[in-house]
């Protein structure tokens, strides 16, 4: 199974309930797709196996073939080429790597040669596999590094996606292969409003989703009581724990030391599973 | 020389574009034949990125050497480089900032805006 945890917001506690799912399951591995600054495995600490460098593809130009046609530059739907005179100019951040200048180009002179844009550390935590994205520093897109990151997935295990925030292209590449989406909502105005956000994008997607409500106050909130209205899932409640946020501050897995917390995210595992399962019917 | 200038509207009273990459229209003025042309800038206006690098180019192509604009973002000044200058527009229709840069009254756009489309960092080789 492909569990992806997404939330809209950052900060409210995607991460803490990913790491968690994952320690309270048999067998599971964790992927960390937010790649723009990944901490998942500040907690699992794990033992580093093997590191992969994410490569795109970047057209390069033979300056004696072009005969400066144009023909790429018009081909380009990103507009990531310019041709003053003879020559050319890619803006390496607006080319999503397509190849359709390299396709077009009749004199041959476009040539792709690799560009490194991250990096995937995997490493092991019991018998779990942790995936990380890195997103080197300066890159705009995090895309080709989470799609590396999720070309590492088990589908014997249950593969908890740990998604960025936002509802964006990385959230979209982060989801859209994913069985199951598990929204984790913070009862906060600015909470509410991304959670709605991310609602949708599981709904465009067409993917079965219920919803944690993280850091809450009491049970009825904004978002139990949008649920309840719109007749969505709230399949656990966490109310905002002093104690809790301490040890997760310190890179602690709380379901490691705390049995009542190993308990509660036990039987949410069990409710995902179960939800899942009456949604493939 | 020519100079050009976004305008919303086909005509040489037309309000300066306040967008560089999306203006719908380009008013062209040939200063040696005195004369006033427009071209449609759709395939830029409905970009969905690179709009500026687009717009560019299309001047570049029309060997432009002179744009009168409020703002340009970064990529479009380097595709814009050494080839054409680029002039901040006064708050005036396109044909009076047309002779406004005649009579040498605008000053040079020096500063260049980050651009609306989101991406923190620009890099052209």
């Amino acid at each position: 199974m492909k569990l992806a945890v997404l939330s809209g917001k950052g900060g409210t506690g995607k991460t803490f309930i990913s790491v968690n799912l994952v320690n309270s399951a048999e067998n599971a591995n964790y992927y960390d797709c937010d790649v723009e600054e990944p901490n998942g495995d500040l907690f699992f600490k794990s033992k580093l196996l093997q590191e992969l460098p994410v490569k795109v593809k970047m057209p390069n130009f033979d300056k004696e073939k072009c005969n400066a046609c144009h023909e790429c530059v018009e081909a380009c739907t990103f507009n990531a080429l310019a041709l003053i005179g003879k020559d050319m100019l890619l803006f390496e951040d607006v080319c999503h790597s397509c190849g359709v200048c390299t396709l077009v180009c009749k004199q041959k002179a476009i040539t792709e040669v690799d560009k490194e844009v991250g990096i995937i550390q995997v490493g092991e935590f019991g018998n779990s596999k942790i995936v990380t994205g890195k997103l080197n520093m300066g890159q705009s897109s995090g895309v080709p590094v989470i799609s590396g990151v999720l070309d590492l997935i088990e589908e014997d295990k249950l593969n908890v996606i740990d998604c960025p925030p936002g509802s964006a292209c990385s959230v979209v590449e982060s989801t859209q292969k994913a069985d199951y989406c598990l929204i984790v909502a913070e009862p906060t105005s600015f909470g509410f409003h991304n959670f709605k956000m991310v609602e949708q994008l599981a709904k465009v997607l067409n993917k079965p989703f219920a919803v944690v409500v993280n850091k809450a106050e009491s049970k009825n909130n904004m978002i139990s009581a949008y649920c309840k209205k719109n007749d969505i899932k709230v399949l656990e409640t966490f109310f905002f724990n002093r104690k809790i946020a301490q040890d997760n501050s310190r890179g602690e897995i709380c379901t490691s030391f705390d049995n009542k917390m190993k308990d509660r995210f036990v039987s949410l595992l069990e409710s995902i599973k179960d939800d899942w399962q009456r949604s493939l019917k | 020389m020519i100079i050009a200038v976004p305008v919303d509207e086909m005509e040489k009273t037309s309000p300066v574009c306040i967008s560089f990459g999306r203006a719908p229209f380009y008013l062209i003025f040939d200063d040696e034949k005195k004369t006033f042309d427009y071209f449609d800038n759709n395939s830029a206006f409905n970009a969905q990125g690179g709009a500026g690098i687009k717009a560019a180019q299309s001047l570049v192509d029309r060997n432009v050497d002179v744009v009168i604009t409020y703002r340009c973002g970064e990529n479009a000044s380097k595709v814009l480089g050494g080839k054409a200058k680029i002039y901040k527009a006064e708050n005036a229709n396109a044909k009076m900032n047309i002779e406004m840069f005649i009579a040498g009254n605008l000053q040079l756009l020096n500063k260049v805006s980050p651009g609306l489309h989101g991406h923190a960092q620009q890099s052209g080789k």
